[in-house]
């Protein structure tokens, strides 16, 4: 998702790009994920995280409307607000405390986050009964979903248009300097380039050691829960629960330590999953759950993005965050021209990972 | 086209098939009393509304998604006619019922 968006976005302002990729086995979080374009959580701690979040939802509408044009491929964006549910006092006064406290971090313009009742709640969907333990909620009306599959589809069909040309047939072995630029080593044979951009999610560590990149990343695994097709009840995304446009209701997700990228599921992540649905929404009791699968996130120690330009190998860049949906869409027209300048600019200094250093010193 | 084989077992059950009695065999399944009723699509599609049939017989496709009993988007592959069951097609998208008192709220 990151380095289809990337390339993309470098893909049309002129570059040549060619994108080495591992085909269908790879472990793609896009291919997993609930697809949510989601504001009201991002940030808490690093502001300029919740800023480029707000940029990206902004840029969403235009972004979905130029893939559309060029390529017939609709990510099924909808940004009708969305909601964080509490259930029980305790929630609530914790979800309180939380947007109070990013909301004193940034300008009142980047999340625009309210609390409301269940009143006030309920009115907003009036089709889903909520249980009586949802109290209330965080709202943010920039909040919304896309279908992930379909923005993937989207963007390598753009790609396509944009003139990037694509190898799933090409895994990078090794990489390292070549002249003045890089070469890779794949089974495909050899790429060279000017600059390299390593966004292989869970494949970084391996590449980014190579070229004098630092990828703490840990995988976090993530079941989610998925319900055969119904009338429409949700008007936006709820507490983890989303409608996709077919009708079936997505209910993600856990949070699980994972040591190893396993992605397997597991009973009883389906329970826990399937016990908080029923407490939001009760009516749900009789319907079918069709299927259940688990994806693996992409998490820096802080959970917030990473965009790192090699000190020992100017032109080789890291990137990868959790949010590639949410952030598809400013990655494509923002971080891409980024990548495109001789030195990655200074406003993107904030999300180099020597922040983990001094995290660590603290 | 469509033609029942023997059932050794014989006997007969009257199912409900969209409104219309329609005798079919104890082993038949839901499925089966649709298609002998001749009731052509047995549900539409909730994305395209387009009319559909039971295709593979055997629980795999969800093409034979109907209202059983009452009871939204069953497999009607999957169900062994009753005396009496009431089989209709399932059209659009199942309806959300309100959960009964005894539910988890
Ligand atoms: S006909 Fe295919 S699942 Fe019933």
């Amino acid at each position: 998702m990151v380095g289809a968006a990337i390339a993309y976005g470098l893909g049309k302002r002129g570059a040549r790009v060619v994108v080495l990729d591992e085909g269908d086995t790879a472990v793609r979080a896009a291919r997993v994920n609930l697809g949510l374009v989601w504001l009201q959580s991002k940030g808490d701690g690093m502001p300029d995280y919740g800023r480029w979040s707000r940029r990206s939802v902004d840029l969403w509408p235009a972004f979905d409307a130029e893939l559309r044009e060029l390529t017939g491929v609709a990510t099924e964006l909808e940004q009708n607000g969305g909601v964080t549910l509490c259930l029980g006092e305790e929630e609530l006064e914790e979800r309180a405390r939380t947007i109070r406290r990013m909301h004193n971090q940034v300008e009142p313009w980047v999340y625009e986050t309210e609390m409301i009742d269940r009143r006030h709640l309920q009115s907003l969907m009036p089709k889903a009964r909520l249980g009586r333990d949802v109290v209330g909620a965080s709202w943010c009306p920039h909040d919304g979903i896309s279908n992930p599959l379909r923005t993937l589809q989207a963007m390598h069909a753009g790609m396509k248009r944009v003139g990037v040309a694509y190898r799933p047939d090409a895994p990078v072995r090794s990489i390292g300097r070549d002249g003045a630029g890089f070469a890779a080593q794949t089974p495909a044979g050899t790429f060279r380039a000017a600059k390299v951009v390593v966004a292989a999610g869970h494949g970084i560590p391996a590449l980014a050691a190579q070229l004098g990149l630092q990828a703490p990343i840990r995988p976090e695994r993530g079941q989610l829960l998925v319900t055969e097709r119904m009338e429409r009840i949700l008007p936006f995304p709820a507490g983890g629960l989303r409608q996709t446009a077919d009708g079936t209701i997505m209910i993600g997700s856990t949070r699980e330590k994972v040591s190893s990228l396993d992605t397997r599921t597991t009973t009883a992540s389906a329970i826990t999953l399937a016990k908080r649905a029923l407490r939001i929404l009760p009516d749900l009791v009789d319907i079918r759950i069709v299927r259940s699968w688990a994806g693996l996130r992409v998490l820096a120690p802080d959970g917030f993005p990473v965009y790192q330009e090699s000190e020992s190998h100017p032109g080789a860049y890291a990137t990868f965050c959790h949010s590639g949906n949410t952030l598809a869409a400013v990655h494509a027209e923002e971080l891409a021209p980024a990548l495109l300048e001789p030195r990655l600019p200074d406003r993107l200094a904030v999300f180099h990972p020597r922040r983990f250093e001094t995290m660590q010193a603290a | 086209m469509l033609r029942k084989l023997p059932d050794p077992a014989g006997g007969v059950v009257t199912v409900i098939v969209e409104g219309r009695p329609c005798e079919v065999g104890p082993n038949d399944t839901a499925a089966a009393a649709a298609l002998l009723a001749g009731i052509g699509h047995t549900r539409t599609s909730p994305v395209t509304g387009e009319p559909r049939a039971p295709f593979c017989m055997m629980g795999v496709c969800h093409e034979c998604l109907m209202v059983i009993d009452g009871v939204p988007s069953r497999q009607a592959c999957l169900v062994t006619v009753r005396e009496g069951m009431r089989i209709d097609r399932q059209v659009g998208p199942r309806a959300l019922q309100p959960a009964g008192a005894d539910a988890h709220v």
